[in-house]
């Protein structure tokens, strides 16, 4: 059991699923691309600026999906000191903040022609930027401190501060009156978005739910030979 | 049991995310009327000490037929159901601007009744469907 979670276990795993992985993306990108390119109909009133949607809302889910995992990764870690987990954080991080960027950027493109402005300080914008901020922090964190230990510490500390924000984010256009229009899809009850956008919608978050896996399997790959590396070196 | 180390650990986290927790409320509780993004038209009728001088955003629904256009200067009536304000616009406006739709004005306020305008921006809903479905959706609504 214990080999089981042992670094070198978990390398060969990692190549196999990275292979899995790349051998279906680009097929079912092609897919949920032209679906939500071509065969999905515009918008009765933003015409084609609709399309902007399919990468502009799985980009925002999966940014706060990833920072959820890494502040209950960090719980855990700071609670339990798994060493797989600290490494998972590390190996989350950059994607995650690039979805960020990918969410406010396709936003701001997306909110020129409909709301007449590339920006807007309103309560969900500013509080997606605080998100990006925190991730910012704990990258950067890494890169500051050498001593692994308390590189990990503080950074646990960053993204478990950080966990607040994430309601913050998901509510902010419920309990203010913002810019941002409220969530078409709703866990419960009826969406407001015809199914016809609904399954291109749908289609693009998996792809770049694969999208986000496979950086993220690279980055963990990369962690572990760093770690070997370094086990290497105190042996000489 | 969980060893005492643990344990520790534990409630230093517990201790550490209640009193940000507690410590972010307070902070959102106190700016409250600084993170709306807009003022509705009852807002601006039930506040006393209104600045006329500054910058403010009124927002609502954009009252049927008021819309009219007039040389350069647009003007209609937003409102939220309850109260309503006249809005003077010289400019662009963006895409999704229409009446019955929501809007976000940006400007002064000459009086209680009147809002000069200098920047107009469209919120739109969270609805979202093909121009065939709501062809229909008219033509059954007639």
């Amino acid at each position: 059991m214990i080999n089981f979670f042992s670094n070198s276990n978990i390398f060969t795993w990692i190549e196999k699923l990275i292979n899995f992985v790349n051998s279906i993306f680009f097929v079912l990108l092609l897919v949920a691309l032209s679906f939500a390119l071509i065969f999905s109909p515009p918008d009765y009133l933003q015409g084609d600026s609709v399309r902007i949607m399919y990468v502009h809302v799985p980009a925002a889910w999966i940014s706060l999906a990833s920072f959820t995992c890494i502040a209950v990764f960090s719980i855990l870690n700071f609670i339990f000191k798994i060493k797989n987990l600290k490494l998972i954080t590390r190996s989350i991080a950059p994607i995650g903040l690039m979805f960020t960027c990918i969410a406010i950027i396709t936003g701001s493109i997306w909110g020129r022609p409909t709301w007449g402005t590339f920006w807007a300080w309103d309560a969900r914008i500013t509080s997606m930027v605080v998100m990006a901020l925190f991730y910012f922090i704990f990258i950067v964190i890494h890169k500051f401190f050498q001593e692994d230990d308390k590189a990990n510490k503080i950074s646990s500390i960053v993204a478990i501060i950080g966990l607040i924000n994430i309601p913050i984010i998901k509510y902010s256009v419920d309990w203010w009156s913002t810019l941002h229009q409220p969530a078409s899809i709703k866990i419960t009850g009826t969406s407001t978005i015809h199914s016809s956008m609904l399954v291109p919608l749908l289609l693009m978050f998996f792809v770049l739910i694969l999208y986000c896996a496979l950086i993220f399997l690279m980055k963990y790959k990369t962690e572990i030979i760093r770690i070997k590396s370094k086990n290497l070196k105190r042996y000489d | 049991m969980l060893p005492k180390k643990v344990k520790k650990r534990v409630s230093l986290l517990a201790v550490l995310l209640f009193t940000s927790v507690v410590g972010i409320f307070l902070i959102l509780n106190a700016l409250n009327k600084n993170i709306l993004y807009f003022n509705s038209p009852t807002d601006i009728k039930i506040n006393q000490n209104i600045n006329f001088d500054k910058k403010i955003r009124v927002g609502g629904m954009v009252k049927k037929n008021t819309l009219k256009i007039k040389d350069q200067e647009i003007r209609f009536i937003i409102t939220d159901l309850k109260n309503e304000i006249n809005v003077s616009f010289k400019g662009t406006i963006p895409n999704l601007f229409a009446e019955g739709k929501g809007v976000v004005a940006e400007g002064k306020l000459r009086d209680k009744k009147f809002f000069i305008a200098d920047r107009i921006l469209a919120k739109h809903d969270e609805n979202y469907m093909p121009p065939e479905l709501k062809n229909i959706m008219k033509e059954n609504a007639k």
